[in-house]
């Protein structure tokens, strides 16, 4: 510490009120930028909400986009055609993120392979969304020769695994190892084990964590303007292009078109309404503990 | 596992199941020959190999998947490659008509849009992390670090509709003049003010890695041990002082970690962008001008690009942004496991 030098009265009590006023600044500059964060969330909710509530109506839902120039119209089409896209995502990336979890968790831990296959994942989780969609593109587009409702879902497929793979791991990593013990003591292979033990005591956070990466996925514009490309039409064919609410949303947004704007905003507060639903479920769910699914 | 009777008692109710670990085998005392066939043979263990079989294949697919991007880009681009090699990176000319291409408009606008949005986030981000770790009282906690979390759910066309309608507005008609009035001697305001251009972008690009940047820090900030706090405090430091000297002093690595995965998920980020940065090869000084960056001409022209050359060069363009974002999120990931070890830290 060495020796303190002496300082007059005045001078401490300078420093104290210089040392207190910067807290007091530092203080107030941390809740002001607070606030100012949630400015632009809370105009962008409203904003939306006020645009969209008023450009939702019964057609919205039932009918297919009017040409332009005319009024009305919907965006059914596109609402289901999210629908099977993201349903052929889920089905491919779900079992493949859960999967690629339990080897994490079961039994890659403090192995080599482990390591590299969760910092891989992590990685692969910041690989931009666009990159994915020109990878779908050139693996199946291209050699198709068209686009693809399943090239979108393969696209999306590949963004949910690392976020899915992630959170299985960590969901199975707070299942305390004495109900596994106790498994195993009873004779129960390791599979079964897995199984019915762990993987069931976690499940609650598991399924949590794949409605996250549906929430994420759901939203993605960039990987599917090559590979789902968009239909004015119905389709329900996986060979066929396909409309989805993000690619309309998009497409819509840079049109020069008022009535496109609205069905823009209508279908943006589909969107984040069914995003926030979600990822609120994800919340209360979490909230809850990971141990209550086991009944 | 040393008392025998426990352990031989399932073995006799559950004679069938009794493959499951080495040490139980030894405790029993004569297996007889049926049996041990039966447990050398026996299902469970081919089930448990096939299981684990297929939970590596899972596994491995991730490392497949990052493989099989790669060499779809590398084969893809070759054309590009061979035809402009190096200087793809440093030519300005983007001439579809003519078959020139070069890549430096779409870096610079990149990098400008991504580095001037960290700029204005940073700084906030840990403001509002420091906020709420050290400041903010208990019940106000969980509902602002709900609603930043909001933030990031939002999908990025929703931002780039909002931005289209409500913020181009803002700054062509307001924050635009004052910049211009106040800080156009910087030579970086000057020229016609469209509301859309590069500034607008990495605003919008701002708030869009707010909430990587906040809670990531967030998770670091919590990680120091609570004794650093306490004896900061006990020594008579301010508040400020503690979170300076404690928290900020050892969080530093993983901060920055925080700070490099928001700039990758910056360098990334498409439909926003595309929206409302002007889509124009051009590189301006001006912060108002027009410009474009990797992501975008992607998506503004690989879906329309004639010409195997034309959608090689492009595929080269995607290719760069791919490395050139696995490197930052590898460094990231890195620094931000040296301070959290690996635990909690996770992407939003």
């Amino acid at each position: 510490m060495g020796s303190l030098p002496i300082r007059s009265a005045n001078f401490e009590r300078l420093n104290k009120a210089r040392r207190t006023v910067t807290d007091h600044f530092v203080t107030g500059l941390a809740i002001l930028s607070t606030i100012v964060v949630l400015v632009p969330l809370v105009a962008i909710l409203g904003y939306l909400i006020y645009k969209g509530a008023s450009s939702l109506n019964f057609a919205f839902f039932t009918h297919i986009p009017a040409p332009v120039g005319e009024q009305g119209g919907g965006m059914s089409n596109a609402i289901v055609g999210s629908g099977v896209v993201l349903g052929l995502a889920s089905l491919l990336g779900i079992p493949v993120g859960i999967g690629a979890g339990v080897y994490l968790a079961e039994y890659g831990q403090g192995r080599l392979l482990g390591n590299i296959i969760r910092f891989t994942a992590d990685v692969l989780n910041g690989v931009p969304s666009i990159v994915m969609g020109m990878a779908a593109f050139a693996l199946i587009v291209a050699k198709q020769q068209h686009y693809s409702a399943f090239a979108g879902g393969v696209a999306l497929a590949i963004m949910m695994v690392p976020t899915i793979t992630r959170t299985t791991e960590e969901m199975l990593a707070t299942v305390p190892h004495a109900i596994r013990e106790a498994a195993l003591g009873l004779g129960i292979p390791k599979w079964r084990t897995v199984l019915s033990v762990s993987l069931r005591t976690a499940s609650p956070g598991i399924i949590t964590g794949c409605m996250l990466a549906f929430a994420r996925v759901a939203g993605e514009t960039a990987p599917l303007i090559f590979t789902a490309f968009g239909n004015e039409f119905w389709s329900f064919s996986l060979k066929e292009p396909i409309a989805a609410l993000p690619l309309e949303i998009y497409k819509y947004a840079i049109s020069p078109y008022d009535e496109w704007h609205r069905l823009a905003w209508g279908g943006a507060l589909v969107l984040i309404a069914m995003i926030m639903v979600s990822v609120t479920l994800v919340r209360i769910f979490a909230n809850r503990g990971v141990l209550k699914g086991g009944h | 596992m040393n008392e025998p009777g426990s352990i031989q008692l399932p073995q006799t109710i559950l004679p069938e199941r009794s493959e499951a670990t080495g040490p139980v085998v030894e405790v029993i005392k004569p297996p007889s020959i049926i049996r041990s066939f039966l447990q050398s043979k026996s299902s469970g263990k081919f089930a448990d190999g096939a299981f684990q079989g297929m939970m590596v294949v899972c596994a491995m697919s991730i490392f497949f998947i990052v493989l099989l991007i790669l060499s779809v880009l590398v084969l893809n681009s070759k054309l590009s490659m061979h035809t402009f090699g190096w200087k793809f990176f440093t030519s300005s000319a983007w001439d579809p008509n003519v078959g020139d291409f070069g890549a430096l408009p779409f870096i610079w606008g990149t990098v400008v849009s991504s580095l001037l949005a960290v700029c204005l986030a940073v700084p906030l981000a840990l403001c509002v992390s420091i906020f709420l770790l050290e400041i903010c009282p208990q019940w106000l906690r969980g509902p602002i670090a709900f609603l930043t979390e909001m933030l990031a759910a939002i999908p990025s066309v929703i931002y780039g509709l909002w931005a289209i309608f409500v913020l181009v507005p803002i700054m062509r008609d307001n924050v635009g003049p004052l910049l211009q009035k106040y800080l156009g001697w910087t030579g970086f305001f000057g020229g016609p003010n469209f509301g859309v251009g590069m500034l607008t972008a990495a605003v919008i690009l701002a708030i869009m890695i707010f909430p990587v940047i906040s809670s990531i820090s967030r998770d670091v900030m919590k990680a120091v041990p609570i004794h650093q706090r306490e004896a900061a405090l006990a020594l008579g430091a301010t508040r400020w002082e503690m979170i300076r000297m404690s928290v900020l002093r050892n969080a530093r690595i993983g901060i920055v970690g925080s700070v490099i995965l928001g700039l990758g998920r910056a360098l990334g980020e498409t439909m926003a962008v595309t929206m409302v940065i002007g889509n124009h090869p051009d590189i301006s000084k001006s912060l108002f001008a027009p410009a474009t960056t990797l992501a975008s001409v992607i998506a503004n022209e690989f879906s329309e690009a004639t010409g195997d050359l034309y959608v090689s060069a492009l595929i080269e363009i995607g290719l760069a942004l791919f490395i050139v974002t696995i490197v930052v999120n590898a460094i990231a990931r890195l620094l931000v496991w040296a301070v959290t070890r690996g635990n909690s830290a996770r992407a939003v």
